[in-house]
Formats: C-alpha cells, sequence, structure tokens
C-alpha cells in the first residue's frame, strides 16, 4: 500500500537535493560582491523605501493576474494533450471552447490597454 | 338573453361611475345627458325583458362567482320572472322621470353631477336587488340602496336638519338590517344554501317546516319570516321603524319622489313578496305582517291629518299606503300588494313632483297656510295633483282604486288570526285617506293666495322639464289600474312567481264572485261592485267632509282641533315615538359612547395597547440595532456564532 | 461520450447568454468610443430578452436534462429564468439615467450583469452539486464587481470588500457541507443523494451526526445568501452601499436564483431530511421577520430600510419552505415572485427621484413628495401597501398564501407569530406613505437644489419616459394583477407539482 507512495516520496527527495545542490554550487563558485541594490528585497521596479504596506501599481496586479490565467490554461492543456486520442473529437472541441472563452478575455485584455506597460 | 340582464344595471352603474369620478369634466349638461341616456335604455331594454318574460321566457342562474367559503358558493346571479321583470320597469320608469324632473329642480346647484351620480347609483342598486336570485346578492343592494338613500337623504349636508335626518334613516334602517341579516343567517344555518331556488325547494319539505328551534317552541320558518319581516320594516318604514321617512323630506324633491313613492321603500313589500314561499309557511308570521301593516296604514293616515308642510302631508300618505300594502302580504295577497306597489308608485311619484312643482314656484316655501289659490295660477300642476288624489283616494276609475279595493277585499277574505282588526283598520284608513289627501288640494290650490305679496308677484307654472314627468306619470296613474286588475285578478299576472298556499289564496275566494267575467266587462262589474260597498262612500264621505272644512267652513279644522282634548298634540308628536327614542336608545347611548371613548379608547387602548406596544417596539429597535456595527468582522462574527447555535441545537436534538 | 449525448438544447438560454456576453464584451471595445456603452446596454436588453423568450417558448414540455442530469430544465427552472431574465432587464432599464450620472454607464457594468443573469439561470436549473456552486459564485463574483464598480464611492467600495469576505465565508461553509454531503452519500448529483438518504432514512430510525452537521452548514449557506437573520448583517451595508442601480439588481433576480437553490437543495436534495432542517428553518424565519421589521422601524435611509423589510420578507417566504408541504413550496414562489416585483419596484422609485450629486435616499427626502411628484408618490403608496401585505394588493394574497400554508401544515403558533410580526412591520411602511403625503415639503426642492449647485453638461437631466413607463408597469402590476390571482397561484402550484429532482 504504502509501496504507491514510493515514487512520490523519491521525486521530493531528488527535487530537495536539485536544489540544494544548486544553491550550494552557486555559493561556493559564484563571486560575491554585494551593494546595497543588490540587498534590496526587490531588484526591479522602485525602490524600497516606505514600509511594506504601500501602494503598488495596478499594473503588477493585471500581469500576475494573466499570468496565473494563462499558466493555468497550460496546466488545463498538458492531461488534455495525453488523453487526445482517447476523448476524440468530443474532447478536441470541448478544448477548443474553453481556449475560445479565454481567447475572447484576452482580446478584451489587449484592446482595453492592460498589456501596455507604459 | 344573459347579456342584455347584465346590462340592464351595469348601465346606470356606469352612468353613475363616469358623474362621479368626472363629473367637473364631464358638466351639469354632460351630467344629465349621460344619466338620462343610460336609464332611458335601461327602461327600453327592461320593457324588452317584460316582453319576453310574458311570453314564457324566465330565467334563473348565476353570472359570476364571486368566492366560495365553506362549501357555499358566493355569486352574483339573476332570477327574472314576472314579479322581477315588473319591478325592473317601475324602477326604471319612474327614475327615468325623476332624472328629467331633476334637471329643473335642481338646476344651479353645485351639487348638480353629484346628485345624478347618487340616484343613478340608486337604480342599479336597486335593479340589483330586484333581479337578485341570492340572498347575499339581496343584502348587498339592500344595503346598498340604504347607503346611496343616506348620501341622498344628505345631499344639502350644509342644513344641520339634513344631517339629523339622513342620520336617523341610517341607524333606523341598520336596526332592521339587522334583524334581516339574522334572518339570512337562519336560512344558511337551516339549508345551507343562500340560492332562492334551493331555499324554496328546501322550505317546501315538511321536516324542515317543523322543525323547531332550541329557544321555546318556535318553528324555524316563524323565526325566518320573522327576522326578515324586521328587514322589511325598516326599509318600507312600518311601525316602529317608521320614524326617518318623514324626516327623510329633506333630501331634495325628487329624491321624496324616487325613494319615498316608488322605489327604496317598496323594497320591503317586494322582498316580502319574493319570500312568499317562506311567507306562507308560517301563519305566525303572517299575522304578524298583517297586523303591523294594518296598524302602519291608520295611524300613519291619521298623522297625515295634522301636517302643514305639504311634502311631509305626502311622505305620511306614503306611510300609510306602505301599510296598505304590508297589509295585504299579511293575507297572502302577495300579487294585491305588488299591484298596488306598482299604482302607488306612479300616483305618489306624482303627487311628490307636484309638490315639488308647487315649491319651486312658492320660491321653496313648503307650508300649506301660505299657499292657495294656487288652480288659476299653475293649471297643470293642479290638474295632475288632482289625478294624483283621487287615484290616492280611490275613486273609480283611476288606478288607486283598483289597488286599495283590492287590498281590502283581499284583507276581508283572510281567515287569519288578527284580519277582523286589519280589516277594520282599512276602511276607516280610506276615509282619513281621502279627508287628507283632498286637504292638501284644497289647501293649496283652492280658496285665496294666502302667500306674501312679494312671492305672489313671482309664481308661474313650471318649467317643461318639471310639468312633463309629471303628465308621463298622470297618464299611468289613471290607467294602469285598468289595465292591470284583471291579470292580477286570474293570478296571470305573476304566475310562478309567487306562490301562495291554496288554504291563504284570498284573491282566488275574491274572485269567484267575479267569475265568468272578462275585460271590459269584468272592470265594470267590479266598479258596480264597489259603488254599493264600504270602501267607496267613505272615500266620498272624505272628499266631500274636506270639501266643507277647508272651502267651506274653514274654522271648522281648529275647533275640531281645539275641542280634541289630548289626540290633536299626540297626532302632533306622532305618538312620541321620536321622543321615545330619542331619551331611551339615543341618548344613553351616546352618553355610554362617550364614557367608553374616552376611559377605554383613549385610555386603555389608545394609551396602554397602542402607543405602548409602539413605543416598546421603538425601543426594542434602537437596542437591536447597536448589533450593526459596520465591522466586518463583527458580522463574521456573528454568522459563527450562529453557525454554531445551530449546530449546538441540531446536536442536541 | 458525443454532443447529442450532453443534450444542451436544454440549456440554449444559458449558453445563448454567455455567449451574447461574451460578444457584448468584445462589442464594448471596438468602434465609436462614445456609443459603445449605450450600445452595449441596448443589446443587453435585447439579450436578456430573448434568454426569457428561449424559456418562455417551451415552457409546458416535459421536464428536460443535459450534461448528464447536472442541469435540468423543469417548469420551477423556467419560470425562475423568464422573471430573473426580466427582472434583471427592468433593472437595467432603471438604472440607466443614475448610472450615467456617475459615470458608470459602461459596456463592463452590463457585461457583468450578464454574466451574474448567466450564473442566477444555472443556478435555476442546477442537479449537481457542482453545477450548483458554480452558478452561485459566478453570480456572486460578478455582484461584488457590480457593487465595486462606483470605485470613486466610498461606500460601495467599502460594501463591496464586505460583502466579498463574507460570502467567500459562507461559500466554505456551503463547500464544507457539500463534501460532508459528498462523503455521506457518495455522489455530488441531487437525484442521487436524495435517493440515498431517502433509502437510508428507511433503514435507520437515527440520521447520523455528520449529515445533520452538512444540513446545518448548508441551511447556514442557504441563509446568508438569502440575507436572512442571524446571517443578515451584510444585507443592510451592502444595499445602503452599493449604487442604486445595483441595489435594484441586487434586490430582485438573485433572491429568486437564491430561493432556487434553497428548493433544490433543501427540498430537491434533503427531502428525507425534514425533521432537521424543519425546525431549523422555522426559527430562521422567526428571527427574520422579527428582527427585519424591528430594525427597520430605527432607520432613517430608505435603502437601509428597504434591506431591513428585505430580510423581513425573505423570513416570511422561508415559512413557505419550512412549512415542508407542497402548497408550501408553492407559496413561497409565489411570495418570492411577487416580493422580487416590489423590491425592484421600490428601488425603481429612488432611481427615478434620483439626481447628479443627489441620492434621494433618506427618509426624509420623501416628504410632500405627494406634491412635487404626485405620479411617483402614488406608485409609492402601492409598493408599501402591497408590502405591509395590506389588501387589494398582490402583497396581502403572497402573506395570506405562506399564511395559509403554514396553518395547512399544523403551524399554528408560527403562523399566529408571523402575522403579529408583520403588523409591526406596517408600521415603517405606512410611515413613508405618511412622509410622501401628509408630510410639508422641505422648502427647496433637495433635486432642484443640488442641480443648481453642480454643473451639468449633459443636457438630459430628467429619468426618459420609456423607464418611468415600465416602472408604472412594474408597481401597476401589484393591483393589475389582481382579477388573475387564482391562476397565477395556480401556476405556482402546478410548478410545484412538476418540481423535478
Amino acid at each position: 500500500m504504502l509501496a504507491n507512495y514510493f515514487p512520490i516520496l523519491l521525486f521530493i527527495v531528488v527535487g530537495l537535493g536539485v536544489g540544494a545542490v544548486a544553491v550550494s554550487v552557486g555559493k561556493v563558485l559564484a563571486p560575491h560582491k554585494p551593494y546595497d541594490d543588490k540587498l534590496a528585497p526587490y531588484e526591479c521596479g522602485f525602490e524600497a523605501f516606505e514600509d511594506s504596506r504601500m501602494k503598488f501599481d495596478v499594473r503588477y496586479y493585471l500581469v500576475a493576474i494573466l499570468f496565473i490565467i494563462f499558466d493555468l490554461e497550460i496546466a488545463f492543456l498538458f492531461p488534455w494533450a495525453i488523453v487526445l486520442d482517447e476523448i476524440g473529437a468530443f474532447g478536441f472541441w470541448a478544448m477548443m471552447g474553453f481556449l475560445a472563452v479565454l481567447v475572447v478575455g484576452f482580446i478584451y485584455e489587449w484592446k482595453k490597454g492592460a498589456l501596455e506597460w507604459e | 338573453m344573459t347579456n342584455l340582464y347584465l346590462a340592464i344595471p351595469l348601465l346606470c352603474l356606469s352612468t353613475a361611475l363616469l358623474t362621479g369620478l368626472f363629473g367637473k369634466r364631464i358638466g351639469p349638461r354632460g351630467a344629465h345627458c349621460i344619466n338620462i341616456a343610460g336609464v332611458a335604455i335601461a327602461l327600453l331594454l327592461s320593457l324588452l325583458v317584460y316582453a319576453d318574460v310574458r311570453g314564457g321566457h324566465s330565467f334563473n342562474g348565476a353570472i359570476y362567482t364571486w368566492a366560495v367559503s365553506g362549501g357555499v358558493p358566493l355569486r352574483i346571479g339573476f332570477m327574472i320572472d314576472q314579479l322581477s321583470a315588473m319591478m325592473m320597469v317601475v324602477v326604471t320608469f319612474v327614475s327615468l322621470m325623476v332624472h328629467i324632473y331633476t334637471i329643473g329642480y335642481l338646476a344651479n346647484d353645485p351639487g348638480y353631477q353629484r346628485f345624478f351620480c347618487y340616484i343613478a347609483m340608486f337604480t342599479f342598486a336597486m335593479l340589483m336587488l330586484v333581479m337578485a336570485n341570492n340572498f347575499l346578492q339581496l343584502f348587498f343592494a339592500w344595503e346598498l340602496v340604504g347607503l346611496v338613500s343616506y348620501l341622498l337623504i344628505g345631499f344639502w349636508y350644509e342644513r344641520e336638519s339634513a344631517i339629523f335626518a339622513n342620520l336617523k334613516a341610517f341607524l333606523m334602517n341598520r336596526v332592521g338590517d339587522f334583524g334581516f341579516l339574522l334572518g339570512i343567517a337562519a336560512i344558511l344555518y337551516l339549508f345551507g344554501s343562500l340560492d332562492y331556488a334551493v331555499v324554496f325547494a328546501g322550505a317546501a319539505i315538511s321536516d324542515v317546516q317543523n322543525a323547531v328551534t332550541g329557544f321555546g317552541e318556535w318553528q324555524w320558518t316563524t323565526i325566518i319570516c320573522l327576522l326578515l319581516f324586521v328587514g322589511a320594516m325598516g326599509k318600507s318604514a312600518q311601525i316602529p321603524l317608521h320614524g326617518w321617512l318623514p324626516d327623510s323630506m329633506e333630501g331634495p324633491t325628487p329624491i321624496s319622489a324616487l325613494i319615498h313613492a316608488a322605489t327604496m321603500v317598496t323594497a320591503g313589500i317586494f322582498m316580502v313578496a319574493r319570500m312568499s314561499p317562506l311567507f306562507e309557511l308560517s301563519e305566525t308570521a303572517l299575522s304578524v305582517v298583517l297586523i303591523v301593516g294594518a296598524s302602519t296604514a291608520i295611524l300613519m293616515a291619521l298623522v297625515g291629518l295634522v301636517q302643514y308642510d305639504i311634502k311631509r302631508v305626502v311622505a305620511y300618505s306614503t306611510l300609510s299606503q306602505l301599510g296598505y300594502m304590508t297589509a295585504a302580504l299579511g293575507a297572502s295577497a302577495y300579487q294585491v300588494a305588488i299591484f298596488h306597489l306598482g299604482t302607488h308608485a306612479f300616483f305618489k311619484a306624482l303627487l311628490f313632483l307636484a309638490a315639488g312643482s308647487v315649491i319651486i314656484s312658492m320660491h321653496h316655501e313648503q307650508d300649506m297656510r301660505k299657499m292657495g289659490g294656487l288652480r288659476a295660477i299653475m293649471p297643470i300642476t293642479y290638474l295632475t295633483a288632482a289625478v294624483g288624489s283621487f287615484a290616492l283616494a280611490g275613486i273609480p276609475p283611476f288606478s288607486g282604486f283598483f289597488s286599495k279595493d283590492a287590498v281590502i277585499e283581499a284583507v276581508r277574505h283572510s281567515r287569519l288570526w288578527g284580519a277582523g282588526y286589519a280589516y277594520a283598520m282599512l276602511l276607516l284608513g280610506v276615509f282619513v285617506t281621502a279627508f287628507y289627501s283632498f286637504r292638501l288640494l284644497f289647501m293649496t290650490f283652492h280658496g285665496s293666495s294666502r302667500a306674501p305679496e312679494a312671492t305672489r308677484r313671482r309664481m308661474h307654472e313650471s318649467p317643461g322639464v318639471v310639468v312633463w314627468p309629471m303628465v308621463a306619470l298622470a297618464v299611468p296613474s289613471l290607467v294602469v289600474g285598468v289595465l292591470f286588475f284583471e291579470p292580477m285578478l286570474n293570478g296571470s299576472l305573476f304566475g310562478d312567481a309567487i306562490h301562495i298556499a291554496p288554504r291563504h289564496d284570498v284573491v282566488a275566494q275574491w274572485a269567484v264572485a267575479y267569475q265568468g267575467q272578462s275585460g271590459v266587462w269584468l272592470i265594470l262589474a267590479m266598479v258596480w261592485h264597489s259603488l254599493l260597498s264600504a270602501p267607496f262612500w267613505l272615500a266620498v264621505a272624505g272628499i266631500v267632509f274636506a270639501w266643507y272644512c277647508y272651502c267651506k267652513n274653514t274654522a271648522l279644522p281648529s275647533k275640531l282641533a281645539a275641542a280634541s282634548g289630548p289626540i290633536y298634540p299626540l297626532l302632533q308628536n306622532q305618538y312620541g315615538f321620536d321622543w321615545f327614542y330619542q331619551n331611551v336608545f339615543a341618548n344613553p347611548s351616546v352618553r355610554l359612547a362617550g364614557l367608553l371613548s374616552a376611559r377605554i379608547d383613549v385610555g386603555l387602548v389608545d394609551g396602554v395597547l397602542v402607543n405602548g406596544v409602539a413605543r416598546l417596539v421603538g425601543r426594542c429597535s434602537a437596542v437591536v440595532r447597536t448589533m450593526q456595527t459596520g465591522l466586518t468582522y463583527h458580522y463574521a462574527f456573528a454568522m459563527i456564532i450562529g453557525l454554531f447555535g445551530l449546530v449546538t441545537w441540531i446536536a442536541w436534538l | 461520450m458525443n454532443f447529442a449525448s450532453l443534450n444542451a438544447a436544454a440549456a440554449r438560454a444559458e449558453i445563448f447568454l454567455a455567449v451574447a456576453a461574451c460578444a457584448i464584451l468584445l462589442l464594448g471595445v471596438y468602434g465609436d468610443q462614445a456609443r459603445r456603452a449605450a450600445r452595449c446596454y441596448g443589446l443587453s436588453l435585447v439579450a436578456l430578452v430573448i434568454a426569457a423568450l428561449l424559456n418562455g417558448l417551451d415552457f409546458s414540455a416535459a421536464n428536460g436534462s443535459a450534461f448528464n442530469h447536472m442541469f435540468i430544465a423543469d417548469p420551477m427552472a423556467k419560470l425562475l429564468k423568464i422573471a430573473i431574465c426580466v427582472l434583471s432587464a427592468a433593472a437595467f432599464v432603471y438604472g440607466r439615467q443614475y448610472n450615467r450620472h456617475r459615470g458608470i454607464f459602461e459596456s463592463e457594468y452590463y457585461v457583468l450583469g450578464l454574466f451574474a443573469v448567466t450564473g442566477m439561470l444555472v443556478m435555476a436549473s442546477a442537479n449537481h452539486l457542482l453545477t450548483l456552486y458554480l452558478g452561485l459564485e459566478l453570480m456572486s463574483l460578478c455582484l461584488y464587481a457590480m457593487i465595486a464598480y462606483y470605485r470613486d464611492d466610498r461606500l460601495a467600495t467599502e460594501a463591496a470588500m464586505k460583502y466579498f469576505v463574507l460570502g467567500a465565508l459562507a461559500s466554505s461553509m456551503l463547500l464544507y457541507g457539500m463534501s460532508l454531503l459528498y462523503g455521506f452519500t457518495g455522489s455530488l448529483q441531487l437525484s442521487v443523494i436524495s435517493s440515498v438518504l431517502t433509502a437510508d432514512a428507511a433503514t435507520a430510525a437515527q440520521p447520523q451526526a455528520a449529515i445533520a452537521l452538512a444540513v446545518v452548514f448548508i441551511v447556514v449557506a442557504l441563509a446568508f445568501k438569502l440575507g436572512v437573520a442571524p446571517f443578515h448583517m451584510w444585507v443592510p451595508d451592502v444595499y445602503h452601499g452599493a449604487p442604486t442601480s445595483t441595489t435594484a439588481f441586487l434586490s430582485a433576480a438573485p433572491k429568486i436564483a437564491a430561493f432556487a437553490i434553497t428548493m433544490r437543495l433543501i427540498v430537491g436534495g434533503l427531502n428525507a431530511l425534514p425533521d432537521i432542517w424543519q425546525q431549523m428553518l422555522i426559527l430562521l424565519a422567526l428571527l427574520s421577520v422579527a428582527i427585519g421589521n424591528i430594525i427597520a422601524i430605527a432607520q432613517r435611509n430608505l435603502k437601509r430600510m428597504l434591506a431591513y423589510s428585505t430580510v423581513a420578507h425573505m423570513g416570511f417566504f422561508l415559512f413557505g419552505i419550512a412549512s415542508g408541504n407542497a402548497p408550501g413550496y408553492s407559496a413561497a414562489l409565489f411570495y418570492v415572485l411577487i416580493y422580487a416585483l416590489m423590491g425592484l419596484g421600490a428601488f425603481g422609485v429612488i432611481l427615478m427621484l434620483a439626481r447628479p450629486e443627489y441620492e434621494a435616499d433618506q427618509l426624509a427626502d420623501l416628504k410632500g413628495l405627494s406634491k412635487r411628484n404626485p405620479w411617483l408618490a402614488f406608485l409609492l403608496l402601492l409598493l408599501m401597501l402591497s408590502m405591509a401585505g395590506l389588501p387589494p394588493t398582490v402583497g396581502f394574497f403572497a402573506k395570506l398564501a405562506v399564511i395559509h400554508a403554514l396553518v395547512q401544515s399544523g403551524l399554528l403558533w408560527v403562523a399566529v407569530l408571523a402575522v403579529l410580526l408583520a403588523v409591526i412591520g406596517a408600521f415603517y411602511y405606512l410611515r413613508v406613505i405618511k412622509l410622501v403625503y401628509f408630510d410639508q415639503p422641505p422648502s427647496a426642492d433637495p433635486a432642484t437644489a443640488a442641480q443648481t449647485t453642480t454643473t451639468i453638461t449633459e443636457g438630459d437631466i430628467a429619468v426618459s419616459p420609456a423607464a418611468i413607463l415600465l416602472l408604472s408597469c412594474n408597481v401597476l402590476a401589484i393591483i393589475a394583477l389582481l382579477p388573475w390571482i387564482h391562476y397565477l397561484i395556480a401556476i405556482c402550484n402546478e410548478v410545484i407539482r412538476r418540481f423535478a429532482v
């Protein structure tokens, strides 16, 4: 019974190992010359000169939300692609419908100017 | 045909609503045009219906089911037979006359449109009453008639006396209606239905007839009939519920003619005739009806002797004639009662309109002591009034002669308890009736004028719209008696609409005397016979005596009055009924009501119950609203608490 | 699996509305900048009317289902959907001018509205816990956004925030209840749940505690959505804070949708467990009628007062469901439809009175309205009489039907309490009439005063005659429906009779 979970355990161990190796190798091999900008919590956008409960530019949210939407779309596409030959035309068109809805949103967002940074 | 039946009352209702709601918009001219057109069409349709019914097509059915309560359907329905068809014709005809007459009588009155609205509504109510096929509709129409009558008597609502009179009429009718309603309730209890047909069919079963009530050994049929008759006493102004009718003369004269001659007061008579299958079952009730009717006939006629207000004389004569009709009902001569009702409607409306015409001419002076000698100035009014008076006194061949003689003959043949008393009273009444009606005629139109100089110079005959309805009423006052006597006598006038038990059928007993005669010969035989009998000679004697008192020896009446001792003041005070009601019922009631109002209503109900509860709720509200803090976490907390409470409760269950 | 087996035609109204909303969303970003909003507004109305027609066309057809019985089309669903579409369209019409004056007359507002309506339609037809939840969330999310749409208004954003947070809490409770139900019965399909529970009730004397817990959670979530005490706290704040056009929208169709899911869950799914939910519903309903009516008396803001009145009305309709028999469900259906009509009319009157910079939502604003605007005053009179439940309005018959159902199922004491509490409620409705008809108007008309203080560039201050006409029809229906009242009740009875699980 528990044996079924062994691949997962293995996956966790490997994942942790890869992460640990990458960080430690960087620590060991990379040059280390810290200065203020590098030590700031965020490296891009604007400087952290106030406390953290400050106003953010709404554009961050827009980008973040867009990212999540399309990320989820991809996450949905993978399993679909794997079983596509089993579910046939029905499955294909169902996904097309789903994509069409996303496209509608995407077009709207584009025309609204949500994708323009400036 | 059903649509036609429906159209007749609805025409009157729609013109009433139109005039009532848009009176200002359509103006006086529009008001009378619409209403007269409406009632005229209603009259034509009624005639059509009457012809159809005479042709043998009667109708009894529901038109609309309003509701069903406890298995008893509450319906609007019509029963169209010879009785109701004839009543429809009478109602619409008299109403039309009054409509036309009003144009002249109320010209320039600010309430002109309002008045037309009322009388059209009244016509509607009266039509619904006579056409009803169930007790509920009868009662509704009955009440509506009472309401409109209240409004009409108080038409000139600035007058203190008019307000008093309409209140009095309303209250007295309420007493009668209470009995009526109890009667209907008893019918519903006993028969389980409100439809005439069902009730009448049920009444024919002997078990039902002999059913005995719990309190004393009273038969249900007697109780029901007596209660219904209490309603009829109110509406038809029988002693002791008669007091409102003379006072109702405060209303405009067309109303006196419409309500107090032709329609409203006859509702009670009509109702009893309609209920003939019930009344036939109770000789006790019939005796009561007979005695009350005869007493009213004579007592009110006597009061009429001492009145000086021209309209009041006519009003008391109406009371007396209603007594005659009621007496006929009591003698089981329903068709005679309706026959007298019909002839009386014509000649009494005529007399009222004539009185009104005189009043217009005298510039709203109603005291006969200030009149006299109008014969020369108002010839048409005089002639028509004379026709009315002859008819009222019962002189052949005027219509009143036939119907009144029929009433007296019917009572003479009756074998009920009290019939002898009734017969004597009615005979005496004939003399008194003739006397007071000719007293009116002589005082008003004969002799020399006693009017002030200023009034006398401006006196003139009334305009056409006033005169023509009088002429139109004078003709039937002359002829309807002759026309309808024969069908009345042989029973074909109402056919199945009236039910008479064979042992009560006094008209049939009377008709035996004229066996084998018909047409003109029957009329001649009847007239010839009456010339040899007491009522005719009593009437002639009354007329002659009136002539002697008011044309020949004008000092005699006051001498008689002085010599009569307490009788004259007794008559003047109308036997003290008003005093009695005022001091025994009205004043103590007002005092009690005042007490209850101050202590119970204002103190307890308003103070503690109503305002106290309102204050309490208001305080609760102020406290509870503080829970609504506006903070989201409080709201969420409340939800969680609610959830927790419910879970706990359910877990415990 | 193929397309035919989906039987998507049964859901054609929802599909149509979703597609139409997408299309209108795109149309809102193309074409003439100035006319976009007006065009989208018009098209939204057309879409709603078509959706209503799509439901009305085969109204009396046999019950159908789609998507493997996740979606069901019975007469109740169709009737509710027609009402939802029509009332939402009316709410759009009433709010048009109001939105223009406040700068929220934009295509997105109406697209959000259309999606919300789509969600409600799905709720009306849901026969599966997932479908139900999907519809509920689609509606709720759109409503949060519609309230927050008036971004410049502090009250509106606060209201949206509260509604969102508390709504999320309620949704989580619903999900928890659903998951328990699923764990117990092994199905998300309401008909299966019902049959499992029925079979279980036949064998076991006492239902398990877990299932009772599930029922409580579900009832609590429904109570929140309906706005029934003590889960009503959001109602006054949201009704008050939201722009009045949104409040009008909120007060009508979502109540009908909430009724639908209550029927589906309680009567459709949990019909085997009346012992558990009946007592609970009676308690909630009593609390709701009492709290709603009592607190409404203390209000000075008309929108807030109407919000509390909603709480009371929702409690009243819950009596119908709590009576647990077919006449009760029918009465509840009738009540909720009539209430939606009245609530929409009341907010419609406020919308007609509102001007730029003037909300007309204080009770004091109504003083002497009969002299300034006799027609709207008369409409308000009718509405208040009907809400108070006085004859001869349909509001009376709605209350009567509910009371009748209560008496029929033997809950006499509840009926007596309900009537007494309704009497308390009559006070504040009649007070509105008193203000409108018997109080002196303020010296300066607040509406005109507001206009003079602000410079208005738009020429059309006055509301359009079409909106007034529609509102008049809406309100006059309260009286005009009377002759057909038995017919309407008969329809409700028939619909409940054919209510499908």
